[in-house]
């Protein structure tokens, strides 16, 4: 479902939850497209839109900023996106006292949780997005032996929970969310508010189908290594990373393909393993981080007698490409195969 | 020049002591609160309390796992500065595994870490910082220095390119201000340095014990040369630009000097490791910690008190008493005796048992998750609330006292200034700043010393470039060297956060961490009252911070006590609360909406 064209949208962006607000950080660095692009208007066909985010607000801070936060709640930000990071703490698990807040609460002078807050504006929102892993599956915060009981978003709000509009909730995981990921993502969002899109499509775990359908091996330069069963046995070395930890087979991120920013940086494809952090099965599943995926034992074996082979066919064939053809030379004969008339 | 804003009247009633709070604050990472109470008969702030509203649990939740993973899980305390934790962590491993890595790893963890200074006070400074000093603010909160602003004409006009210093005000305004955009654009640029380096920002992914797993090229370093030279250029503005705002807020408003004003009391834990000294020993420690290219120590009322990180490490204590945990007094002791055979403290964070314990806020009682750390002066025997002046600030100061840093004719520490030269570039002559240790440890100088140390960051940064490209051209290309985890053992970590100290403290028993705490700088800012009542920077900053705004209690914007806790450049994943009133009235303060203009 889709509303008709609007004005203008809120982005009220909680930053409260169990996070590091890495992803705050992470958008300031995006350029496809950048919040200025977004913000200025310079992309055509978006509605205005209001960015209220606390690293980034011009309020000073306290009621001034917080005044979205109880507009918001009021309905009086129509529509507005509601945009949860870091992961969401379980408030229930203790007698008194707060593990996230935002605020005070005004007839108690004390914090309003971030649960809280979470509570008052997810049936307000046009759409609710999960920025991050924290706040997508849980992530870090959530890591076995946790006091706070974190989980994210959906484990909170429910699997299969959708805003008034209809959207399920949107997830755009990364520790931290690659940069252009979100700002795309957003992009999306406005044009379908702005009633220039259909519903984003999203995966059954929420994530935007475009963005995360690959793994790392499918984008990773270093995958044409593994196909050749060249295996890198230190850190440093610019082969395959799969034997000293690296998940990207079997984890599904764009990353190694896009570059961290501006094409640059990434993971195994310079020299970082993959440790799964766009899944929801991060960071347990993955550790510890330095060892051998279980399952890369056999494959690489496999991969290995097979890489080998063909590898060693490659280079006969390439030593043969490394030299030039055999009629370029000085001398009075011309040996190119053409029948002068001179 | 030299006119003096004439300050309206307080509108407020004789000796009327109003509470405000600031919660959150804003333009800062994580969550801070701060609570405070103004006289605005005085005109001046009189108690003030700092609150973090934020609990996660590292040192809980690190218990039990593999130590390799420390650095990768460390990382994520932080959202803006991941990778100095990172960073610190994997020295931290480097002392427990007894592993050095290549010469060229550590140039190419420089060469990442000097970026992300470059970034990141680059992107505080310009685009969080600079909202407190642009146009719009300066208008909305004295209107009198607005209108000085724009006849004041700016004194290295020729170095930055704006007149008067209500065109640099104006150029900082959030995204419609000129510098405004070309910083956060620059912040990019040098973001991608860090990616060259480090893999990805702001949690790194070619971080290990033992090295990076960078692969070194000359392509590797071109990419990063280049990119560096831009931001060099970029330096011989911004220096001189904020030299000229901040100096005309001396002469604008007399009596500044005071806001955010508190005793000298600082502390770096030193940065960029020089891998022809730094062994990673903790029974060398003091040698290779006076080799780093910033130089650690504590300096208390100007005095340099030790640059020795032993010194440094065994003075540390983490108090209580006003945050909400159980005490560990009687917890286990991990680390009676350091390498060395010196004394470890139960209240060192290599003996903390770190136990929460969830409470209402009671700002008489327990009102913040962040705790109190301390530096035990020996000599006089009291518990320092050191300060990290935002980083920069100490790092300078420390540096220029101990007068140790001499690299490659690049920065040279003469023992009461540092000073930079930074080379000729596409468009500028070469350029030698000088900072000088000012007279003061206030709000203004922590913002001043930070476009200093950019600067200061970008010259380290050529002279990592110079010494990894020599190690390139003479074929010695490995990054990382191999270790084996011990069963038993235990490091520290020293390092210098973007915005001031930080240590890693790690305890393995049985090849899995026992015990692991991280002292970033944010808990030393700050830190709350401890057990002996002694408060915490912040809130011992913005007390007795004069109020300079000109609007009165009904319309008050705090921005001199924003300005004071902003110098700081505070990041907890931690904020600052404000009510207006005698206690009992809550305003709500109205302010423009931050993006477009309709």
């Amino acid at each position: 479902m889709t509303r008709t064209r609007v004005e203008a949208v809120h982005i009220v962006w909680i930053t409260a939850g169990l996070g590091c607000d890495g992803d705050s950080v992470s958008i300031t660095a995006a350029s496809q497209p950048s919040l200025e692009d977004v913000i200025l208007g310079a992309i055509p066909g978006l509605p205005r839109v209001y960015l209220h985010n606390p690293v980034l607000a011009y309020e000073l801070g306290g009621d001034s900023f917080m005044t979205w936060w109880y507009q918001a709640e009021r309905g009086e930000l129509d529509p507005f996106v509601l945009v949860v990071e870091g992961s969401v703490p379980n408030e229930r698990i203790k007698r008194e006292g707060y593990w996230a807040a935002l605020g005070t609460d005004p007839a108690t002078g004390q914090p309003i949780t971030t649960c809280e807050w979470i509570d008052r504006l997810a049936p307000k929102a046009w759409a609710v997005v999960a920025i991050g892993t924290c706040a997508t599956y849980g992530g870090i915060h959530a890591m076995q032996g946790n006091p706070t009981g974190a989980m994210g978003l959906a484990d909170y709000l429910g699997q299969g929970w959708k805003s008034w509009a209809g959207i399920p909730i949107v997830n755009v995981p990364g520790c931290p969310v690659q940069p252009d990921n979100f700002m795309e993502t957003l992009l999306y969002l406005l044009y379908q508010a702005a009633g220039l899109a259909p519903m984003i499509p999203l995966d059954d775990l929420g994530r935007p189908t475009w963005l995360f359908c690959r793994t790392v091996h499918e984008g990773c330069d270093r995958g044409s290594y593994y196909e050749q069963g060249d295996f890198a046995t230190e850190y440093g070395a610019p082969q395959c990373l799969v034997k000293l930890g690296c998940w990207g087979p079997v984890v599904q991120c764009n990353v190694p393909k896009r570059g961290w920013m501006a094409g640059i940086g990434g993971c195994p494809n310079v020299g970082g393993i993959c440790i799964g952090c766009t899944m929801p099965g991060f960071p347990d599943k993955f550790m510890p981080f330095m060892d051998e995926p279980p399952g890369a034992k056999l494959s690489t074996g496999i991969a290995g007698a097979y890489g080998g082979a063909i590898r060693a066919l490659r280079s006969i064939t390439k030593s043969t490409l490394n030299k030039e053809p055999s009629w370029r030379r000085k001398g009075r004969e011309l040996a190119t195969g053409y029948q002068p008339r001179w | 020049m030299t006119t003096e804003v004439r300050r309206q009247a307080a509108p407020a009633e004789p000796g009327q002591i109003i509470e405000m709070a600031w919660d959150p604050i804003t333009r800062i990472v994580g969550s801070l609160g701060i609570y405070t109470k103004i006289d605005f008969k005085k005109r001046q702030v009189v108690e003030c309390y700092s609150t973090s509203s934020i609990f996660r649990g590292y040192s809980i939740f690190l218990k039990g796992k593999d130590p390799r993973d420390a650095h990768f899980i460390t990382s994520r305390i932080c959202g803006i500065c991941g990778d100095n934790h990172a960073t610190c962590s994997v020295y931290a491993q480097n002392m427990a595994y007894g592993v050095k890595p290549p010469a060229l790893g550590e140039w190419i963890l420089n060469l990442g870490e000097a970026a992300e200074y470059m970034f990141d006070h680059n992107i505080f400074q310009e685009n969080l910082v600079g909202v407190d000093f642009c146009e719009q603010m300066v208008r909305e909160t004295n209107p009198g220095v607005w209108e000085l602003a724009q006849k004041t004409e700016a004194p290295h006009a020729k170095d930055h390119g704006y007149r008067t210093i209500a065109d640099i005000m104006r150029a900082l305004n959030p995204f419609t201000g000129e510098f405004y955009r070309e910083a956060l654009q620059m912040s990019r640029l040098t973001r991608e340095k860090f990616c060259l380096m480090e893999g990805r920002h702001v949690h790194p992914s070619t971080l290990y014990p033992g090295g990076v797993g960078t692969v070194a090229t000359v392509q590797l370093f071109t990419d990063y040369l280049v990119r560096l030279m831009k931001y060099v250029e970029f330096m011989k503005k911004v220096v001189p630009l904020h030299d000229d705002l901040f100096d005309f807020f001396y002469q604008a408003l007399p009596g500044y000097e005071k806001v955010g004003q508190r005793r000298v009391l600082l502390g770096c834990w030193g940065s960029f490791q020089d891998p022809e000294v730094c062994d990673y020993d903790y029974r060398t420690m003091e040698k290779w910690g006076r080799a780093m290219f910033v130089t650690p120590g504590v300096v208390v009322d100007g005095e340099l008190v030790t640059t020795s990180l032993v010194d440094i490490n065994l003075g540390i204590r983490i108090l209580l008493g006003s945050s909400y945990y159980e005490d560990w007094e009687n917890e286990r002791t991990f680390v009676d005796r350091d390498p060395l055979g010196n004394p470890v403290d139960q209240r060192h964070p290599w003996n903390q048992t770190t136990i929460p314990k969830p409470q209402k806020r009671d700002f008489k009682g327990k009102y913040s998750w962040v705790m109190s750390p301390r530096w035990y002066d020996k000599r006089t025997g009291q518990y320092l609330a050191l300060d990290t002046g935002g980083g920069p600030l100490a790092r300078l100061w420390v540096t220029a006292l101990a007068g140790l840093v001499d690299l490659g004719g690049y920065i040279k520490a003469t023992g009461h200034s540092v000073k930079i030269r930074l080379p000729k570039t596409a468009l500028k002559p070469e350029v030698e700043f000088e900072w000088k240790i000012p007279k003061w440890s206030n709000a203004l100088e922590r913002d001043r010393a930070r476009s200093y140390f950019q600067a200061y960051a970008a010259a380290v940064a050529l002279y990592c470039v110079e010494k990894a490209l020599a190690e390139i051209r003479a074929g010695r290309t490995k990054t990382w060297s191999d270790f084996t985890v011990p069963k038993e053992a235990i490091g520290c970590g020293f390092h210098e956060a973007v915005r001031g100290v930080l240590s890693h403290h790690l305890v393995i028993e049985d090849g899995k961490i026992a015990n692991y705490h991280p002292y970033p700088p944010t808990p030393w800012n700050a830190s709350v009252r401890d057990i002996y009542g002694t408060p915490g920077p912040y809130e011992d900053a913005v007390q007795n911070t004069p109020i300079f705004e000109e609007n009165g209690p009904d319309k008050f914007k705090g921005i001199d006590i924003m300005r004071a806790v902003r110098s700081f450049d505070p990041c907890l994943p931690c904020g600052v609360h404000m009510y207006l009133g005698d206690g009992k009235e809550l305003q709500v303060v109205h302010s423009p909406t931050f993006g477009r203009v309709p």
